[in-house]
């Protein structure tokens, strides 16, 4: 029973940094209908922004609570102003071509933010500095939360809130869910739909960029290409939960947080190694797609011509 | 003269042009003539590429469904043609009486082992997968691509994660036949009734239905002839390196091979030829560059691909050729340039004059169409 909570909690925790990861794919999709393949990418820079905000500004010596806390918000600051740069530069001149043409170059600027990481970080992975004095409190048996794991469960609550509110009870995110619901009407109705994408991609990058410095206090070792599995994998919680959907996105990755880590704990049980890890997610993908594609929490809407 | 004779000739010429580069690969060289071991890897891996991007083409540019598994099924076709030859391929050679044409017959299955798995494998991808619209098909064939080579890293049999050495050569003659092969079947199934099929499927998937063309059926077969050719090169890839590690076959390769076509142009047989040819040897380019600053241009390959990648689709979508072709057509009169170039993918309809192109977001009311 023990071990079945310990999972349980671990697969919350990593749950919360897939859903706040998710939160980002699925208000760009619902604007845009753009899978934004970067997104992964932007969590990744995100940690690496936490990184050098510590050591620059001097946090990488002790923990402090003020370090991480500075830490944190001047990651997401920076990857929300990366994630307005990206919009404007790279994804608003194709918005008027085809999908496959706004697909591909999300996929070359994905590339391109990973390997300019690699050129530029190195491809070694390096130690995020550690900010909270970790302790462990025993719930009962094996049972064990740390002191990471509830700062990662109480920022991802604190944030989702923060996203519920702005979305659900400011003019900005009334204007959000116009766009997201027909672009076009939303112009008709004076909405600045431009700066709304701006403001929406600012978001969901400041959201990742806080999972990214998160998973870095719960697993110190960051190196470039750290987005792409985990970017991929929000983005099947997104899908899992409904993309376009708010709720579905936090819904999604704690599910997808609790299947893998139910799979690796208690597949090697029945024979299953550790490193079918990454294609837990992948087959969620493919059976959610083959019998619910619109998602656990979606609605189907039907094609017109 | 007579169409036959003609493609008799043509077939001839090849067929004598391979062979003089095989041989110039060869330790005694054509005629003294050689081609030293860093060219003749560099000649084999344009020709494995060239096959790599035309059969993607098939999917990608001519049916218009985005796929970006095709390392996953090259994958396969390489291991299950490994598997044949480390296990049964000697005994059989030898069974055989060994010599060249018992090898030659022997890699000849292996071959086709290879193409058949991996065409099924597209057939079992493809199924489910071909109802879904092109975002999610894009994913999902990456899914599958990266649960494929998870298997596959995960079954001893085949090496695991140590790898798995490959005895057996092969020569660029097989490579290159294998690529001429490739593009000859493409062409021959765009030219015909079936590649009318699946080009109305890219220009216009509803009108194709509703015009009577079954778009799953279509789909799906292009989807399994373009991973057997997958698997062909795989196949070829394995027995030429000599051995096998699953960090060949990532997403990283099935990005390789949609630059190339992006490159070339993705509704061109030729385009993805030339974007094969350049993106095999733009990495041997940079590496005569000096090294500037400590870089090693070569180092930034991948940074200069994903640059180029979305240069190209800032510029010109639609690739270098779009969708025409290099050919012997050119030389009758001259034909009418197609009007304007399209955008890939264009689903903005068939213009009567040139329209702007401002794709509007889909639906009128109520944002429309199947998440």
């Amino acid at each position: 029973m023990d071990t079945f909570v310990q999972q349980i909690i671990n697969g919350l925790t990593i749950g919360s940094i897939y859903a706040l990861i998710a939160l980002g794919y699925t208000m760009v999709y619902g604007i845009l209908r753009l899978i934004n393949f970067a997104h992964g990418d932007i969590y990744m820079l995100g940690a690496y922004a936490g990184y050098y905000i510590a050591h620059w500004l001097g946090f990488a010596g002790e923990p402090s609570i003020a370090g991480l806390a500075v830490t944190l918000v001047g990651s997401m600051v920076a990857a929300a102003l990366l994630g307005m740069a990206i919009e404007r530069f790279a994804y608003r001149p194709v918005r008027k071509y085809a999908r496959m043409t706004t697909l591909i170059t999300a996929i070359g600027v994905s590339l391109l933010l990973e390997n300019l990481g690699v050129v530029i970080f190195g491809g070694a992975p390096r130690s995020f500095p550690e900010q909270l004095q970790n302790e462990t409190y025993t719930l009962f048996g094996n049972a064990a939360i740390s002191k990471t794991q509830l700062l990662i469960f109480g920022v991802s609550v604190v944030l989702m809130v923060l996203l519920q509110w702005i979305v659900y009870k400011t003019k900005v995110g009334t204007a959000m869910r116009a766009v997201s619901f027909n672009l076009n009407s939303a112009k008709l109705m004076g909405i600045n739909t431009d700066a709304i994408i701006v403001f929406t991609f600012a978001l969901g990058s400041a959201l990742a960029a806080a999972g990214g410095v998160l998973t870095a206090q719960y697993n110190p070792t960051i190196y470039p290409l750290m987005g792409i599995i985990t970017g991929l994998k929000a983005f099947v919680a997104a899908v899992l939960g409904g993309i376009g959907n708010i709720p579905g996105a936090v819904l999604g990755g704690l599910l997808i947080g609790a299947a893998e880590t139910f799979v690796v704990g208690y597949g090697q049980l029945i024979g299953i190694p550790s490193t079918y890890r990454d294609a837990v997610a992948f087959a969620i993908l493919i059976l959610v797609l083959l019998f619910r594609p619109a998602g656990l929490l979606g609605t189907t809407v039907q094609e017109k011509v | 003269m007579p169409g036959f004779v003609k493609k008799l000739v043509g077939a001839a010429v090849i067929l004598v042009v391979l062979y003089a580069v095989s041989a110039a690969m060869s330790r005694e060289g054509l005629f003294g003539f050689g081609l030293g071991a860093y060219e003749s890897e560099v000649l084999m891996l344009v020709g494995i590429n060239v096959i790599l991007a035309v059969s993607l083409n098939l999917i990608n540019g001519f049916t218009g469904q985005f796929s970006i598994g095709h390392a996953g099924f090259m994958a396969i076709g390489a291991y299950a043609s490994a598997y044949f030859t480390v296990y049964h391929g000697q005994g059989l050679e030898q069974s055989l009486g060994g010599g060249t044409f018992a090898h030659a017959l022997v890699f000849t299955v292996a071959i086709l082992i290879g193409a058949v798995v991996a065409g099924v494998m597209g057939l079992l991808v493809g199924v489910p997968s071909l109802r879904l619209r092109g975002d999610y098909l894009a994913i999902v064939t990456l899914g599958f691509a990266e649960i494929i080579r998870i298997v596959i890293l995960n079954l001893d049999v085949v090496g695991g994660a140590t790898g798995f050495s490959v005895p057996g050569t092969v020569s660029f003659f097989w490579v290159g036949i294998v690529a001429v092969i490739t593009i000859v079947v493409v062409h021959n199934i765009v030219k015909s009734d079936t590649g009318r099929a699946l080009i109305s499927i890219r220009e216009d998937e509803l009108a194709a239905e509703a015009m009577g063309v079954n778009t799953t059926r279509y789909k799906v077969l292009s989807f399994a002839i373009s991973s057997a050719f997958a698997g062909v090169a795989g196949v070829l890839f394995g027995h030429f390196k000599r051995f096998l590690a699953t960090p060949d076959f990532t997403f990283i390769k099935s990005f390789e091979v949609i630059i190339m076509i992006v490159l070339g142009g993705m509704g061109s047989i030729t385009g993805a030829v030339l974007g094969a040819i350049v993106i095999t040897i733009l990495p041997e380019l940079l590496r005569q560059l000096p090294s500037v600053g400590g870089f090693n241009f070569a180092d930034l390959r991948l940074v200069i691909y994903a640059a180029l990648l979305i240069v190209i689709m800032l510029t010109r979508p639609q690739g270098v050729l779009g969708e025409r072709e290099i050919g012997l057509h050119w030389l009758r009169r001259a034909q009418k340039a197609p009007e304007g170039d399209r955008q890939v993918g264009d689903d903005s309809g068939v213009p009567i004059a040139q329209k702007p192109k401002a794709a509007d977001q889909e639906g009128t009311g109520g944002g429309g169409q199947n998440r």
